[in-house]
């Protein structure tokens, strides 16, 4: 017993590093689809080998002690009961929430992070003298990463599930509000070092929530993908706090990886929608309320299930660009069937994706991965745009701003400079819509308009099921 | 039902102003049709086809006595008188170079439409008579050009020789500049092509030529897809190209018009002079000035040093039946859209810029020039996007240095001046952060979620730090390290078996 004693911090030091390695070759997993599975494999055993070597630590350190066994106690319970609910909501998921589910995940690291905070301002293991202030100013840090996530992350799932407005809030004066936050923060952790006061921390605390609910929501719907993947780099920042906090390699490690690759996520999807990373983060889109001063309007044209079943039937090439308006119908099945038919007759079918197609990056690859369409098949906005001219249908099902011509041919339009898939260059366009209302940006899309476009108006599944019919 | 009358031209004048097909789609619109008798003789189009399709045959007097008047040229004074009160004329007019004519034509209460004012827009294409005529001209003076070369266009190895292609500079890639680049190339020459316009670049690439830029710091935006006056400098460096390519070349073709202002002179006596014997130039600019100098309008010149210059004016005219066929269906396609009701009456829309536009005379009184029509050929928005993102980028990496310099001094400050264990701490939060950046940077953009939701589980690792306080002798704080490991481990759990159930539903095609 002795002598497990003096080697459990050794042994728990080594599995470390290790699982530390192993989330690395995670996420690196992760990036192809060949060793996506592998990647999780090398994640789970991480976690696994990290979780038994802190117990283990934990177990060593004070199997003797009648708190610590309370603590073991504790320590079953809330796993089981962790694995439980996180199991279930995993398995009963629809695809198509995936982003809430996710933003709710954060919000959990976030708490973990206020809460581990808050336990390192009540009970001191024992810190020397010289790093008390550091270890109050790392206390505070820790919190207020953790509180923004907490609310910030919440605030992001009620949006995604439509449970509140997606409409950007307006405060008077927000961004000084945002700044306003910071330097409280700054002179509250100042504060702290010099007087540690439960008081304070409180403070700390309700102004870290207050901010992350101000932030996202001052964030408009349609920068939603970019938000859950900043939130989820917040939540690696909270944990590397923790680490520091509590003197522990592995979470910062850890915390920084999940950290600084969520912000480079973020960065990448920032880029496709062409707009500046800073006023995301900041909550500051959505300052210049697009102006439709002269709005290109003019006739649409209608067209029904039987009619474009007519014209894909004589189609060489087709080219489908889903959007969040898919996945709200659920027509990723009738419409992995439609390219199935169509495949069939030896008509070229192909997906093409938008990097910000949905309300989460990747989301449309993820459903159409669940309706079965092989992933070869599903092209990315570079690597199809150049075919639109030699398609002859494309069918927009549930997508407007990314199609949107004035992104590319309006430079006063509110998303001009905004890649978008050049779908119009195809010799026909089918729209599948519900109404003429304009997309996420609020922008009016002059494609509806053009001459080789129609317009399918109706359910999208319903619309895909009647086209299968008529096939 | 409104009557429409078809004018045989005068003589100079090949074209017709609508052929047999045409003739039926103006009766399908509900008009009447009477052609003069042996309108169409030139355009070899008998009277007796006129009256298959459906009109009738008169005599000039009775032509000329219709509601509506269609004519290819414009009309001279004396056939104004023949015009009944209250008549429509419609055919060229050149309105910005004639006022004299609209003045005549603006008497008792006659209207005209001129088909040559036709805006530059996309809807109004099919009627833009200009660019079919163009079209046809370009055609035609490579012909024209071919028929005085006295060599092949082609290049051929035959048992008597090798025979090296012709080569072909067609200054200005308009629509007559590209008819001709196309109709040279595929005859088989070398083809190149200059036009103060860059955007042209892809067209000329397109249809067989080789574009030639001016390089020179000026750009040319042309907003209503017509060709702009060019600057000083602009035209010096031309001119060297000019210069440089006719010693070279065999057959020069210049199209290079300005609306509303003389031709634009390009080839100098000098350039012409260092020709080679034999070669040809074909000036379609000549009616306007012409655009090489001792070119004669309507007329072939042949140079003391055997260049073959022509002047011909009336290009698509040498095609009659076809430049017949498309000025006729451009004005059918003008009817279609001032007979909105199908019903043979003719009905003027204001309201309409195209409409607005051809209309130079409207119940006697002018209404020459119409209010500008503002049409982008070119893509302008990229235009304008381009330097301002430049810009952007050039500050941004300033900005970069500055931070980079600001963190590194930061950093530095932290670990020099802070006590144990943060340095290390410092240096394992700073690889990782570079670590995480490198692992990510190459990821498939399918799979973006399923890495969110994986490193959402990861970051359930803070259930290492609520671990390490669970043991510690405070029942609230191991309470609350209680419920942050619930929390975590819901995230840890949740997270992987979501990207589980994700990755396993991503299947390859064709398996």
């Amino acid at each position: 017993m002795e002598s497990l004693l003096t080697i459990a911090p050794m042994l728990a030091t080594a599995a470390y590093i290790v699982s530390s390695l192993l989330f690395i070759l995670s996420l690196a997993g992760l990036s192809k689809h060949e060793s996506a599975k592998g990647g999780i494999v090398y994640g789970v055993s991480g976690m696994a080998l990290a979780l038994v070597a802190t117990t283990f630590l934990a177990v060593t350190s004070g199997w003797n002690d009648p708190a610590a066994q309370v603590g073991l106690i504790l320590l079953v319970v809330g796993l089981i009961i962790g694995a439980a609910i996180g199991l279930w909501r995993a398995r009963v998921v629809e695809m198509t929430g995936m982003p809430e589910l996710i933003a709710i995940l954060h919000s959990f690291v976030g708490v973990a992070a206020v809460l581990i905070g808050w336990n390192g301002a009540l009970y001191d293991t024992g810190t020397p003298e010289n790093l008390l202030g550091i270890h109050h100013a790392e206390i505070f840090i820790g919190v207020f990463i953790g509180g923004v996530t907490f609310t910030g992350s919440i605030v992001a799932n009620l949006k995604l599930s439509a449970k509140i407005s997606s409409k950007p809030l307006m405060l008077p004066g927000k961004n000084l509000l945002n700044v306003g936050a910071l330097v409280g923060f700054i002179g509250l952790t100042v504060w702290y070092v010099i007087t540690p006061d439960i008081g304070l921390l409180i403070a700390v605390t309700v102004l870290s929530l207050a901010l992350g609910w101000h932030l996202v929501a001052s964030i408009g719907g349609g920068d939603m993908p970019v938000v859950v993947s900043m939130l989820n780099s917040y939540s690696g920042w909270a944990a590397a706090a923790a680490g520091f906090l509590l003197n522990n390699d592995l979470l910062i490690v850890t915390g920084a990886l999940v950290g600084s690759s969520g912000a480079y996520l973020s960065y990448i999807m920032c880029k496709a929608m062409n707009r500046s990373f800073i006023s995301v983060i900041a909550g500051g889109f959505g300052i210049a309320a697009p102006s439709a001063a002269d709005e290109e309007t003019g006739e649409h044209r209608e067209t029904d299930a039987a009619a474009v079943a007519e014209l894909l039937r004589n189609a060489t090439s087709v080219v489908i660009t889903p959007g969040y308006g898919m996945a709200v119908a659920q027509a990723q099945y009738p419409v992995a069937d439609l390219a199935a038919r169509l495949r069939e007759k030896g008509v070229n079918v192909r997906f093409g994706i938008h990097p910000v197609a949905g309300r989460l990056p990747g989301h449309m690859n993820v459903l159409l991965a669940e309706a079965k369409v092989p992933y070869d098949i599903v092209d990315e906005m570079d690597e199809i745009n150049d075919d639109f001219a030699t398609t002859s249908v494309v069918l927009v099902i549930g997508a407007n701003d990314t199609v949107n011509p004035a992104a590319a041919e309006d430079p006063t339009s509110p998303i001009a400079g905004m890649p978008v898939l050049r779908v119009w260059e195809a010799e026909n366009v089918i729209v599948f819509k519900r109404s003429m209302a304009s997309g996420y940006a609020g922008v009016q899309n002059p494609l509806f308009f053009r001459e080789n476009a129609a317009m399918l108006f109706g359910d999208a599944k319903q619309k895909v099921e009647d086209i299968l019919r008529a096939l | 039902m409104m009557k429409i009358g078809v004018i045989k031209e005068q003589a100079g004048e090949t074209r017709v102003s609508a052929t047999p097909t045409t003739v039926k789609a103006i009766i399908d619109l509900g008009y009447q049709v009477i052609v003069e008798s042996q309108a169409g003789l030139l355009s070899t189009f008998p009277d007796s086809a006129y009256v298959e399709a459906g009109a009738t045959i008169g005599s000039t007097k009775e032509a000329w006595a219709s509601q509506v008047v269609l004519k290819v040229a414009a009309p001279t004074d004396e056939e104004i008188n023949h015009l009944s009160d209250n008549a429509i004329i419609v055919s060229l007019m050149t309105p910005s170079l004639r006022p004299e004519l609209l003045e005549s034509l603006a008497t008792r209460g006659i209207t005209a439409l001129a088909l040559d004012a036709v805006p530059r827009i996309s809807r109004a294409q099919s009627m833009d008579v200009l660019s079919s005529m163009a079209n046809i001209a370009g055609y035609r003076a490579v012909i024209e050009a071919a028929h005085e070369f006295g060599r092949f266009f082609t290049g051929q190895v035959t048992a008597a020789g090798k025979v090296p292609p012709a080569k072909v500079l067609v200054a200005g890639a308009g629509v007559a500049g590209l008819a001709a680049i196309g109709a040279a190339s595929s005859l088989g020459s070398i083809v190149r092509a200059t036009d103060p316009r860059p955007e042209v670049a892809d067209q000329v690439k397109s249809i067989g030529g080789t574009y030639l830029a001016v390089e020179v710091a000026e750009k040319m935006e042309s907003s209503d897809g017509y060709a702009k006056a060019t600057s000083e400098d602009y035209d010096k460096r031309a001119a060297e190209i000019y210069s440089e390519q006719a010693a070279d070349v065999d057959i020069i073709i210049t199209t290079a018009l300005i609306p509303g202002r003389p031709a634009p002179k390009l080839i100098t006596a000098k350039d012409v002079a260092s020709m080679k014997s034999g070669s040809v130039i074909v000036d379609m600019a000549a009616a306007q000035g012409g655009n090489v100098e001792g070119s004669v309008a309507g007329q072939k010149v042949v140079t003391s040093n055997g260049v073959t210059i022509i002047g011909y004016t009336d290009l698509p005219g040498r095609l009659p039946a076809q430049a017949s066929q498309l000025f006729g269906t451009n004005l059918v396609n003008l009817l279609k859209l001032i007979t909105p009701e199908k019903n043979g009456e003719l009905t003027l829309d204001f309201e309409d810029i195209v409409q607005r536009s051809v209309t130079v005379v409207k119940d006697g009184s002018i209404t020459w020039p119409p209010p500008p029509v503002q049409v982008s050929a070119a893509p302008v928005a990229a235009k304008v996007a381009a330097p301002v993102v430049k810009e952007q980028k050039t500050m941004s990496t300033k900005r970069r240095g500055g931070l980079y310099a600001l963190g590194i001094t930061a950093l530095f400050l932290i670990c020099a001046f802070a006590p144990a264990p943060l340095p290390q701490h410092f240096l394992v939060l700073t690889l990782s952060v570079v670590i995480g950046f490198y692992v990510i940077g190459k990821v498939h953009h399918a799979l973006h979620t399923p890495l969110m939701s994986v490193t959402n589980a990861i970051s359930g690792i803070i259930v290492v730090g609520a671990l390490l306080q669970l043991t510690t002798p405070n029942l609230a704080v191991q309470i609350l390290a209680g419920v942050a490991v619930t929390l975590a481990s819901i995230n840890i759990f949740g997270g992987f078996a979501v990207t589980r159930r994700m990755l396993n539903m991503f299947s390859k095609g064709g398996k």
